[in-house]
């Protein structure tokens, strides 16, 4: 419990000092909104449509595939801490842990995910079709 | 090159205009006519090197007629060279759009429509450039005044969808029906 | 040897400073102007000097100039401002939260300076609401810090 007590000190200084500034301007600040101050900020034009677009799917794609293999990185950590009381047992599951991970990378990777610019990697197959 | 050397290797690419030299200090000057000047500048671009288009302005000398000149800057990089053609225009006449040759000539010839109200036949997206959309009459012109006493408008609306924006834009382009 | 003298000159023991809410409050404005960028012509040259390191605004409290109007206090109307800039920059001016102040940077923005013609407002203030007119043309970064110091006196001045 007591190393605990330094992280709640911390804890209570920080959030009581952000919620001590914003609590202070929302008493004091003045209150004053009008429609040109709440419309959209576009730099001075008036703003044109709607800004829920479409975007490229990649952008969603790649977000999913970091969270997964940053968290089959974060897996590491508490291993490397264990690793000597875990031995050879311990050695050998991590390692089918990070084969069948890597079996999933292979596949996003052959799947052209990973390719971020306009045109996609040729196949060979495709690049003998163009060649004949 | 000088303005006639430039004038002998323009004439038999464009036949059947009549060029002529001006007076200049500092690098050739040719007049073109105007019907002339997509085909000169085509000409120029192609087979004389001039792939820069600099500058477009115009001049108004107002008690003569015709009423404008409106000058094109052109620049040869590879040869080194300038070259300024002047198109004698009409107080109502048009100039066809060099557009198709130069494509930076759309913003320049929105320029010279602004300033001096000379139509350019063909262009696709003639409105102002310089002055609000709205505005009445052509300010470099001679007969413009200088000093305007006009409240500035400080109104825009907050928020334009996407069809209005583009009916906008169809507004304040100018159309010519011939 | 004496005994160390904790009421550094006080006359009671305890280091205390009193003031009234509004002093504090106006002294924080005024210290921490974060101006927008709106340098319109060539006085914003001059406004980059002043925020660059030989005269640098950043000692009296101008730290960032932020791109955004929504973060930003004063707004310094750097340049010419013509007919068309005018709705973008009154529109500019609402999105600035309150408090907000409004320099007039230079003879353009001032009065229309040397353009007394068709394309250029005569003045900002035709426009915006002006705290300070800092004259010149352009005026040197000097000027232009005095105008920031004479505009941090009139916030100190004013009532919340």
């Amino acid at each position: 419990m007591d190393g605990w007590l330094g992280v709640v000190i911390m804890t209570v200084f920080g959030v009581g000092f952000a919620g001590l500034m914003i609590g202070l301007s929302l008493l004091l600040g003045p209150k004053n909104p009008t429609p040109e101050k709440l419309a959209p900020y576009e730099c001075g034009m008036p703003a044109v449509g709607n800004a829920r677009e479409r975007h490229s799917v990649k952008f969603y794609l790649v977000a999913m595939i970091f969270l997964l293999f940053d968290i089959e990185v974060a897996f590491l950590y508490p291993y490397a801490m264990a690793m000597r009381d875990l031995g050879w047992s311990g050695y050998i599951q991590l390692l089918t842990f990070f084969l069948v991970l890597l079996v999933g990378f292979v596949y996003v990777w052959r799947k052209g995910v990973l390719d971020w610019g306009p045109v996609a990697r040729q196949r060979p197959a495709a690049k003998t079709q163009r060649a004949a | 090159m000088d303005a006639q050397a430039i004038i002998d290797s323009l004439s038999p690419l464009v036949p059947g205009a009549s060029f002529e030299a001006a007076p200049s200090v500092d690098f050739a000057t040719v007049y073109v006519p105007v019907e002339h000047v997509v085909a000169t500048c085509q000409a120029l671009r192609d087979s004389l090197h001039f792939e820069v288009l600099a500058e477009i302005t115009c001049a108004d000398y107002l008690p003569r007629t015709p009423r404008y000149e409106v000058v094109y800057h052109l620049l040869s990089v590879s040869k080194r060279l300038r070259l300024r053609l002047k198109v004698r225009v009409t107080a109502d006449g048009t100039v066809p759009t060099v557009q198709g040759v130069y494509p930076g000539a759309g913003w320049l010839e929105r320029e010279v429509w602004d300033m001096f109200g000379i139509v350019f036949d063909g262009h696709p997206d003639l409105r102002r450039l310089l002055m609000p959309e709205d505005w009445e009459g052509h300010p470099q012109r001679k007969d413009y005044p200088v000093q305007i006493q006009k409240a500035a408008q400080t109104y825009a609306p907050l928020e334009v969808s996407q069809e209005q924006f583009q009916a906008n834009l169809e507004r304040d382009r100018v159309k010519r029906t011939h | 040897m004496a005994q160390a003298d904790h009421t550094h000159g006080l006359d009671h023991e305890l280091p205390i400073l009193t003031s009234t809410v509004e002093k504090v409050v106006q002294w924080a404005r005024q210290s921490a102007i974060w101006p927008a960028q709106f340098g319109l012509a060539c006085c914003a040259i001059e406004m980059m000097a002043m925020v660059a390191s030989r005269y640098d605004v950043a000692r009296f409290g101008a730290e960032v100039f932020r791109g955004s109007p929504r973060q930003s206090d004063l707004m310094i109307v750097a340049g010419r401002l013509s007919r068309k800039m005018a709705p973008a920059m009154r529109r500019v001016y609402d999105q600035m939260p309150e408090p907000k102040w409004v320099i007039s940077m230079g003879a353009c923005a001032s009065v229309g300076g040397v353009f007394d013609n068709y394309a250029i407002v005569q003045g900002v203030d035709q426009v915006v609401p002006v705290d300070v007119f800092v004259p010149g043309c352009p005026p040197r970064p000097e000027s232009l810090i005095y105008g920031i110091v004479q505009l941090q006196q009139k916030i100190a001045r004013s009532r919340m």
